[in-house]
């Protein structure tokens, strides 16, 4: 495997794994505001879906402001996250999707989260396709690599 | 907490708290066989160490730096000397402290002491930790033991004890260490018995020096040898050695005497003796129940036993890697002064005769089968010194390590490559020539004619001549550093100033002395007497002096480091100036450049047309991202910060474009590559560790330097802005230059 394989793979090895990010977006009056969301992703990593209620900060937020920053981590609240944990910091632009291709985003997104079902099929709740232009990948506490999806 | 315990306190549930030896130890003593008495430090004391002053988390940190298997030795041995550091410069927390010492007060207030490993796992019948790990002989005073249970701690983070840890998969994250304390027996006779010999298993083997035992184990002292029959126990032979020395106790330590000469003329054992030894080895092996590896003792009192442990074979481990065989290397003073009168005396005059034979002979005329035939037959030449080189000048740089441990054990500094600084700024072949250069460089400075008549040999005109004197000085450094641009020069028309020397002259000229980098070795740092002085003063009378040999040694080993490359790359210049010739002839063939074609297909190619080499190609595109380093960790090798616009060095062409303050990154640092050091802000390699040729040309340069970083000539682009942080290690990619981008 080269390594460009290998460290794809341990990306998607994280993603996959964890079912929490946080979601860094942006205020009205530009301050960052950060929440943890539950998220999905999609096998060919260009896609993240997140859901949330049309009534939260972070909706406004999303809405006026498409950029967004996620960051998925593997960290286990001990000591030994310095130099075990490896976290993705995930750049892209979110757009809130409707009609058929909520459908079947929604499929996927349950898939991850069955349990939120009752949220995600809500008409107060809005599914969001956040499309990746790139993660940094952080491990060995200071190992960083760039992943630039090509569009 | 229960962190000091006697032996008449240490049951089986006790085991894995005082570890294999204390608890064999304790064995020993309720079956009523002489030991010594004996204080077990548990692995709670450890444990309650590394947790309460924040050790662990710095040892994993240190350790999942990068991939293990991925470390060469150096950066093994850098990791272990970091970590070591990191235990001579924590003091036990007071509480700790306490309560050790008040174990230790009533037997040990003023008694010498042995602080031995034991560490839980260590000398089971499936593992053998045997010699990994560290014991010190003869220590006075109750807080020299505790300094010297941190040292013995630190030896389960040692090069070797790390590699041997990865071979068996043991968790390095579950590691622990009991220490035992032992009373000092002054024995006038000592020795090591195995009650199975490995060789035969009807016999065993005793072997027996005069004075105490580490002489024998280390290996510095050669011992007499009797191998008994098991069953009967016949004695079969006994093999006697020319007895010359002993290891005694002195005030403090141990150390090195000639043995008197009514003592070498007989054996340390009488055959009685010998008897006596194998009845308690016997009794041992029943005790334990399996074959036994002995460490015993004859004093005052009689014979006593030091230690037993189960006899076992060596497992794991890949035969192959290459990294055992160096950290096998702990070289004695004695043997590295052996070896240094070889390496001056032999070996450095040989290589600069093959060079000097080599360059004699042209290859200009040789025909094409001949070419091919002559840059074959320099390779294989050159092959045969990198051998000697690997034999002889790597294990001989050993001596830099043996100083590093006996410097930061005598000082404690925060930097654990401060012993480097003592070391650097000796007359280094490189710097001769880089100094050399710099005289050439200020003519050019200083005589703007001089510049014009050299830029336009550069541009193909003529040009007016050069000055006697440049030219003298020229001619001086070709003639005592051979052509340094050698394979630079393939288009060299004048061979008395090649177009790749000049280059570089040039752009050194270009730049004040001023804005060049400190001198080397000296500036803000302390001066070298100075710290001579520093160092010498931790020791007195015969420890001195002894000092202050080793110091000298590791001064030649640390300048070794270098001229031996210097030399190398002599003789690799001689076989590059054949390839050199072969590649000419191919470029005008025509089919595609050959510039990056290995030797020895160059050799393929000049007898066989047909022969089309195979390439390689990187691959970065991956399942539609383009995937790229954005922050790489190595090894900190010359502290200190730069940023700046990367030239990745791959092959020597690359050296002939490089400009005053761009970043060095290449392979390894080759010999011939040095002279551009001058003109870098900071040095990356690929290859790891301290006592690397381009980590201690960057020290004497005072350049930041980051070694040990995976892949990095095909991560990093020339170009490409980089900041280096040699005081941690990381180099960090802010910008890419647009041709890397698509």
């Amino acid at each position: 495997m080269s390594d460009a394989q290998t460290t794809r793979s341990l990306l998607l090895e994280l993603l996959t794994s964890q079912r929490l990010a946080v979601l860094a977006t942006r205020e009205e009056d530009g301050h960052p505001y950060a929440s943890l969301m539950a998220f999905a992703v999609t096998e060919d990593l260009r896609t993240i879906l997140l859901v949330t209620g049309r009534a939260t900060r972070k909706y406004a937020n999303l809405r006026a402001e498409p950029r967004v920053a996620l960051l998925v981590d593997s960290r286990s609240h001990t000591a030994s996250d310095v130099h075990e944990a490896v976290a993705a910091t995930v750049l892209g632009d979110a757009e809130e999707v409707s009609g058929a291709e909520r459908d079947q985003l929604i499929a996927a997104y349950l898939a991850t989260h069955p349990h939120l079902e009752d949220f995600a099929s809500s008409p107060s709740f809005a599914l969001f396709r956040v499309d990746v232009r790139s993660y940094y990948l952080v491990r060995r506490f200071q190992q960083v690599t760039e992943f630039h999806v090509r569009r | 907490m229960t962190w000091v315990l006697p032996l008449s306190q240490v049951d089986p549930p006790q085991r894995p708290d005082v570890g294999g030896k204390g608890f064999a130890l304790a064995e020993m003593a309720r079956a009523g066989i002489p030991v010594p008495e004996t204080l077990c430090i548990s692995t709670r004391a450890y444990e309650a160490y590394v947790s309460k002053t924040g050790l662990r988390e710095r040892i994993m940190l240190e350790l999942s730096r990068k991939d293990f298997a991925e470390m060469r030795w150096e950066e093994l041995w850098d990791g272990s000397l970091r970590i070591r550091n990191l235990f001579l410069r924590t003091p036990m927390p007071d509480d700790l402290a306490a309560a050790i010492s008040q174990g230790l007060t009533p037997r040990f207030h003023l008694r010498p002491a042995v602080v031995r490993s034991s560490a839980p796992g260590e000398d089971s019948e499936t593992v053998s930790f045997a010699g990994l790990h560290e014991s010190f002989v003869n220590v006075v005073g109750i807080d020299d033991v505790l300094e010297h249970v941190r040292l013995v701690w630190a030896s389960l983070w040692s090069d070797a004890a790390l590699l041997y840890r990865q071979d068996l998969n043991l968790d390095v994250s579950r590691s622990t260490m009991a220490v035992v304390v032992q009373a000092l027996v002054r024995g006038d006779r000592s020795g090591v018995a195995f009650s199975r010999s490995p060789n035969d298993p009807s016999q065993a083997v005793i072997e027996s020096v005069y004075g105490l035992n580490q002489g024998l184990v280390d290996g510095t002292v050669e011992p007499d040898q009797w191998i008994i029959h098991r069953a009967t126990g016949e004695l079969l032979t006994h093999v006697a050695p020319s007895r010359e020395q002993m290891l005694v106790a002195g005030d403090e330590g141990v150390r090195l005497e000639p043995l008197p000469q009514e003592l070498s003329l007989h054996p340390p054992l009488s055959s009685d003796d010998v008897a006596t030894v194998f009845d308690h080895v016997r009794r041992l092996e029943a005790l334990f129940g399996g074959p036994q590896d002995v460490e015993w003792t004859w004093g005052e009192a009689g014979l006593v036993i030091l230690q037993s442990r189960p006899i076992t074979t060596p497992v794991g481990g890949d035969p192959d890697d290459e990294r055992r065989w160096y950290l096998s290397l702990r070289r004695s003073f004695e043997n590295l002064q052996a070896l240094r009168d070889k390496i001056e005396g032999e070996l450095i005059p040989g290589m600069m005769e093959e060079a000097q034979a080599l360059s004699a002979r042209s290859v200009d005329h040789l025909p094409d089968q001949g070419l091919a035939a002559e840059i074959d037959r320099r390779q294989r030449i050159y092959d045969e010194w990198v051998q000697v080189y690997w034999d002889k000048f790597i294990p001989f740089a050993h001596g830099i390590r043996l100083f590093g441990q006996v410097y930061n054990d005598a000082l404690h500094p925060e930097d654990p490559y401060a012993f480097m600084d003592l070391l650097a700024g000796t007359d280094m072949a490189s710097l001769a020539r880089n100094q050399a250069l710099e005289q050439m460089a200020a003519m050019i400075r200083d005589d703007a004619g001089l510049a014009e008549a050299l830029r336009q040999r550069l541009t193909g005109g003529e040009g007016g001549e050069l000055c006697d004197q440049f030219q003298q000085r020229l001619d001086e450094f070709l003639g005592r550093f051979g052509d340094l641009s050698f394979a630079m020069a393939s288009d060299t028309r004048s061979p008395q100033a090649p177009d790749a020397l000049i280059k570089v002259l040039l752009e050194m000229a270009s730049h004040p002395r001023e804005s060049l980098r400190r001198e080397p070795g000296q500036a803000d740092r302390p001066s070298r007497s100075a710290l001579r002085d520093e160092y010498l003063n931790q020791f007195a009378g015969e420890e001195r002096v002894r000092a202050a040999e080793l110091l000298d040694l590791a001064r030649t080993s640390y300048r070794l480091r270098d001229d031996d490359n210097i030399y190398l790359g002599a003789i690799e210049a001689e076989m590059l100036v054949a390839a050199e010739e072969g590649r000419k002839r191919l470029s005008t063939r025509g089919g595609g450049p050959v510039d990056a074609v290995r030797v020895t297909d160059l050799a393929k190619m000049l007898r066989d047309p047909t022969f089309v080499p195979q390439t390689t190609e990187e691959e970065e595109v991956q399942d539609g991202f383009l995937i790229r380093a954005r922050q790489l960790i190595g090894q900190p090798a010359g502290p200190g910060v730069a940023h700046g616009t990367a030239r990745v060095v791959v092959s020597q062409y690359d050296l002939t474009s490089f400009e005053h303050g761009e970043i060095l990154v290449c392979d390894a640092v080759d010999p011939n590559m040095t002279f551009v050091v001058p003109l870098a802000a900071a040095v990356v390699e690929r290859r790891g560790g301290m006592l690397i040729h381009g980590a201690i040309i960057a020290r004497e340069y005072g350049l930041p330097c980051v070694t040990g970083v995976p892949d990095v000539t095909s991560l990093i682009h020339t170009g490409d802005t980089i900041t280096v942080d040699g005081h941690l290690g990381i180099v960090t990619l802010s910008q890419r230059t647009e041709a890397a981008v698509d």
